[in-house]
């Protein structure tokens, strides 16, 4: 506890040489109110759309360009078969699943900031949260699309669940196939549900600001009837914490089960037990490194400098930087259990990773996701968006070398030399990559353009003019670094903290 | 509300708004401790300390939710254990049919999805969503709530209801108060409406018959296949006739002199009981030479001794047992006097009469005559009604077969009238009885 005035840390700009526990104001500006929060929000969905932003039009060109690229490839392949990749003996996973695996990992930081740093009450979170959400999701259907098609005969898709059928057979539950599937649909369908209902709310700010009818039905019927009622609000914030409270062993539980796909096979570089520690790590990294990506430009075109602040973006830096080292010691640790253990496949394995046939894969790896992140222990360049945007691209680049390096030259060098090939993709594996990210870009210009991209609500309630000030003493809970008013603590109606009146 | 005023249109409940928080819990306070049951705040963000303000009660929700995790957990369990240890079981590399540890992800996950899903979907139950038809949203100032302002609601159907107390308890700091209509007009859907939803419900069962057709139905035309897999590929099968190819066959032949692994048999005295390099027998040829008119005109040099290429010895001759007891004895019988028991079965059945043949004993003088290399053709290949065994038994073996002919001819010829003995007999020959009948054979 502290005597500090908490309010200091509202309201205003971060004060240079005050006590470092006070944060930051959340929301920049000087005349914020909350009715201009919902407009600087709410007028991103509400231009009309013939003065629809130049960037957004060429970025949805392209990116719609990209995704008929990937229906043609998609058709092709139903059509052919999957000869048409490049994965053959004995590279039976390429590209396919180390997109599946990219993807998915991208698709974790959404479901991390909305839950686990809603847990951990950091009230930063709901400047970025909203669109980490809808990049994970879109991230998923991205990932969940390779395996449903590297299956072959994508019309028998259904003997993945275990649904009666007239061959009397069940899938078998010992498989990490099978663990994956279920892990990973749960994941996207939860995940769909957090976002969903996150956006309630919003979408009742948006149906009530409508102009015409159409945006009225439409915002209307997903707001489901939001009146903002106190009571609703009561138990849509304990369904949120709940749902946060699913959602955070859930994020960890993903990656874990896509790793234990590569760890429970007997292949000499993949059958280690770091995997699902190092697989979550990689996962968080990566997909910071994407929301990056995406919000530095995103706040540059829809004005939104102030609600997602360069504090959001100099704290994702750091959790990039973090879990950027995580990698780099997990990359360490496999090379020195590869020597411990002694095993003479797995040595070799590790030893042809880095200087093998796919020696330049390792490097740039190594480079993109342990050395360049590196670059954030300065504070001015985490404070330069083009170096952010730089490295965070990279980073990308270097996860999906990651799985890259991981599937293909553990498959190309197994323990019979006779069976050791060399992996090529072809044209269509290129195409296919390249297209989901139209799929991908699609989906989130789509957002961007017509949802709240900014949870409204949640971002009032970190705003100073949130919290009673009357005589009650609630709002005012004498911490200095946490948001009295946060999810989750209304439950209890002023149980969570003592009052104090140092304030009144 | 039979004691409002009839002149005026019935009142939902009267609203006042707020410009700031302040505003609305203090009023909040004021009707909860007025005692009204139907009455709500509306703002556009959860305001801490509402609930408290408001009298709520905790939300049952988290229990609801306890209750449906723990379903997931049994059902989890139940569903792999019903259909991996019970109905369609797994045997891989002799691992026990149910082993928990790797039912724990698929478990874990079905847990969090039905407690997600029961978070979210008991959240929208209790808060009776979706309830898209309120009288508050008819009002044009109730908009600002999900924008900037905070509102308060007592309902006219509160028990206590008072227009006036109810007015004067809101006023307070209050930027505005006013009544909220009950929603009395109900929009008519247009008239077509009902005639595109007759349609499109009657369309809707469409589907559904005609998957009931399929199911239950009858046809003489061959099943449509929606996806067909592998069952119509552009190829041609083996054994049948294709115009693509000059000689019109579908499949390749070997190229000439094109020999099949393990088929090269060029050793003659082993796989044909002949000298090496002599003609190769076949057993039309045979028959025909040893009981056609021209009978004893082709004989082929028949190799008297054993080929080089098996070590005639104890173990031979007991392997040479054991084929013959499998492949011949059911014939011939077990002391090889051709009474075996497919014999005996057809003499007590009198089966000469539809054109019975019945088995040679082996013990007779004109067995005996054979050349080692003319009983294993006969083994081989067969001889009039007899079939060929090289399709059941390997050449050397054959080979021990005859090694063990002769073990039996030279211990068992003596009586070749004699009666079957006692079933479990067995003759003991022993290696010199087969080199004696070998010397003997040689010397003819």
């Amino acid at each position: 506890m502290t005597t500090t005035d908490p309010t200091a840390s509202f309201g205003g700009k971060p004060l240079k040489g005050q006590d470092p526990r006070v944060r930051p104001a959340l929301v920049e500006g000087e005349n914020e109110t909350f009715s201009t929060v919902t407009e600087a929000v709410a007028r991103v969905s509400e231009v009309p759309v013939k003065e629809t932003n130049k960037a957004w039009l060429i970025g949805f060109g392209v990116s719609v360009t990209l995704l008929g690229v990937l229906g043609l490839m998609l058709l092709h392949l139903i059509t052919t078969g999957v000869g048409v990749w490049g994965n053959n003996n004995p590279v039976y996973w390429g590209w396919p699943i180390v997109n599946f695996v990219f993807w998915v990992g991208i698709g974790h930081a959404g479901t991390l900031i909305s839950a686990v740093l809603f847990l951990t009450r950091q009230n930063w979170r709901t400047g970025v949260n909203r669109a980490a959400e809808a990049m994970t999701i879109f991230a998923v259907i991205c990932a969940g699309l390779f395996p449903g098609v590297h299956i072959g005969r994508i019309w028998v898709a259904y003997w993945l669940f275990p649904l009666p059928n007239q061959m009397n057979m069940w899938p078998n539950f010992r498989s990490p196939l099978l663990w994956d599937v279920f892990a990973v649909s749960t994941y996207a369908s939860v995940s769909l549900l957090f976002w969903y209902m996150g956006m309630i709310p919003d979408l009742a700010t948006l149906r009530d600001r409508a102009i015409n009818t159409p945006r009225k039905i439409a915002y209307g019927i997903f707001a489901m009837g939001w009146t903002g009622s106190s009571r609703h609000w009561h138990r849509y914030e304990r369904a949120y914490l709940l749902l946060a409270a699913l959602a955070a062993p859930l994020v960890f539980s993903v990656h874990s089960v896509v790793s234990f796909d590569f760890a429970v096979s007997q292949v000499p570089g993949w059958h280690t037990t770091i995997f699902p520690p190092y697989f979550v790590a990689g996962a968080i990294f990566s997909g910071f490194a994407m929301v990056l990506t995406l919000m530095v430009p995103a706040r540059q075109f829809f004005g939104l400098k102030h609600i997602i602040t360069m504090k959001h973006i100099d704290v994702m830096c750091r959790i990039l930087m973090a879990t950027g080292m995580m990698v780099g010691y997990a990359y360490m640790i496999e090379f020195f259990m590869a020597w411990y253990g002694g095993v003479q496949y797995e040595t070799f394995a590790f030893v042809n990773r880095a200087f093998g046939n796919y020696w330049w894969a390792y490097w740039i790896m190594v480079s993109c996701n342990v050395i360049f992140p590196q670059i954030f222990w300065s504070k001015k360049m985490r404070a330069n968006l083009w170096v952010v945007m730089l490295v965070s691209i990279t980073t990308n680049i270097g996860m999906w070398f990651e799985r890259f390096v991981i599937t293909v030259t553990s498959l190309s060098r197994d323990f019979v030399p006779s069976s050791w090939g060399y992996f090529s993709p072809t044209y269509v594996d290129m195409l296919m990559f390249l297209g989901s990210f139209g799929l991908f870009f699609t989906l989130f210009l789509l957002f961007l353009r017509f949802l709240p991209t900014v949870a409204i609500a949640e971002v009032k309630t970190v705003m100073p003019q949130a919290h009673a000030h009357g005589d009650h003493g609630h709002g005012k809970d004498g911490h200095v670094d946490a948001d009295p008013t946060s999810y989750g603590t209304a439950g209890g109606g002023g149980s969570v903290a003592p009052a104090s009146k140092q304030d009144a | 509300m039979s004691d409002q005023n009839q002149n005026q249109p019935e009142i939902h409940g009267v609203v006042a708004y707020y410009d700031d928080v302040d505003g609305v819990m203090n009023a909040s306070r004021k009707i909860r401790d007025a005692g009204y049951k139907k009455w709500d705040a509306y703002t556009p963000f959860p305001v801490h300390g509402i609930d408290e303000a408001m009298g709520t009660k905790p939300t049952i929700l988290p229990w609801i939710v306890l209750g449906m995790g723990l379903t997931g957990l049994v059902v989890g369990l139940s569903l792999q254990y019903f259909t991996n240890a019970v109905d369609y079981v797994f045997l891989i590399s002799g691992k026990p049919d149910w082993s928990l540890p790797a039912n724990i992800p698929v478990t874990f996950e079905i847990i969090i999805l039905f407690s997600a899903y029961t978070a979210f979907f008991g959240m929208l139950a209790l808060n009776k969503f979706p309830h898209l038809s309120n009288p508050l949203h008819k009002l044009e100032r109730f908009k600002r709530v999900t924008n900037d302002r905070f509102a308060i609601c007592v309902e006219a159907a509160d028990a206590n209801f008072d227009r006036a107390r109810v007015e004067k308890l809101l006023g307070v700091g209050a930027e505005h108060i006013e009544t909220c209509p009950t929603d009395t007009t109900r929009a008519a859907l247009p008239i077509w409406f009902h005639g595109v939803a007759a349609i499109l419900t009657c369309a809707s069962f469409i589907p559904l018959a005609v998957a009931f057709k399929g199911r239950f139905a009858t046809s003489e035309k061959p099943r449509y296949h929606v996806w067909p897999d592998m069952d119509w590929q552009r190829k041609r099968k083996t054994q049948t006739a294709w115009e693509g190819f000059p000689d019109g066959r579908a499949m390749r032949l070997p190229v000439a002199g094109t020999v099949a692994e393990g088929e090269l048999r060029d050793d003659f005295e082993l796989y044909f009981g002949v000298a090496q390099g002599s003609e190769v027998p076949d057993k039309i040829r045979y028959d025909v030479a040893k009981f056609g008119a021209d009978a004893g005109a082709e004989r082929p040099e028949w190799l008297a001794a054993f080929p080089a290429a098996v070590n005639v010895d104890e173990a031979f001759l007991e392997r040479g047992r054991q084929r013959y007891t499998i492949y011949c004895s059911v014939c011939h019988g077990k002391q090889g006097n051709g009474m075996g028991a497919v014999a005996v079965r057809a003499n007590a059945l009198d089966a000469a009469q539809w054109g019975w043949v019945p088995p040679k004993s082996l013990l007779s003088e004109n067995a005996k005559a054979y050349s080692n290399g003319e009983l294993f053709h006969v083994a081989s290949n067969g001889i009039s009604t007899m079939a060929g065994y090289s399709g059941q038994v390997t050449a050397k073996d054959r080979w021990a077969i005859v090694a063990y002919v002769r073990a039996i001819q030279a211990t068992q010829g003596l009586d070749q009238t004699e009666a079957p003995r006692d079933a479990d007999y067995k003759p003991v020959p022993t290696i010199e009885s087969v080199r004696v009948s070998d010397s003997s054979a040689a010397g003819q």
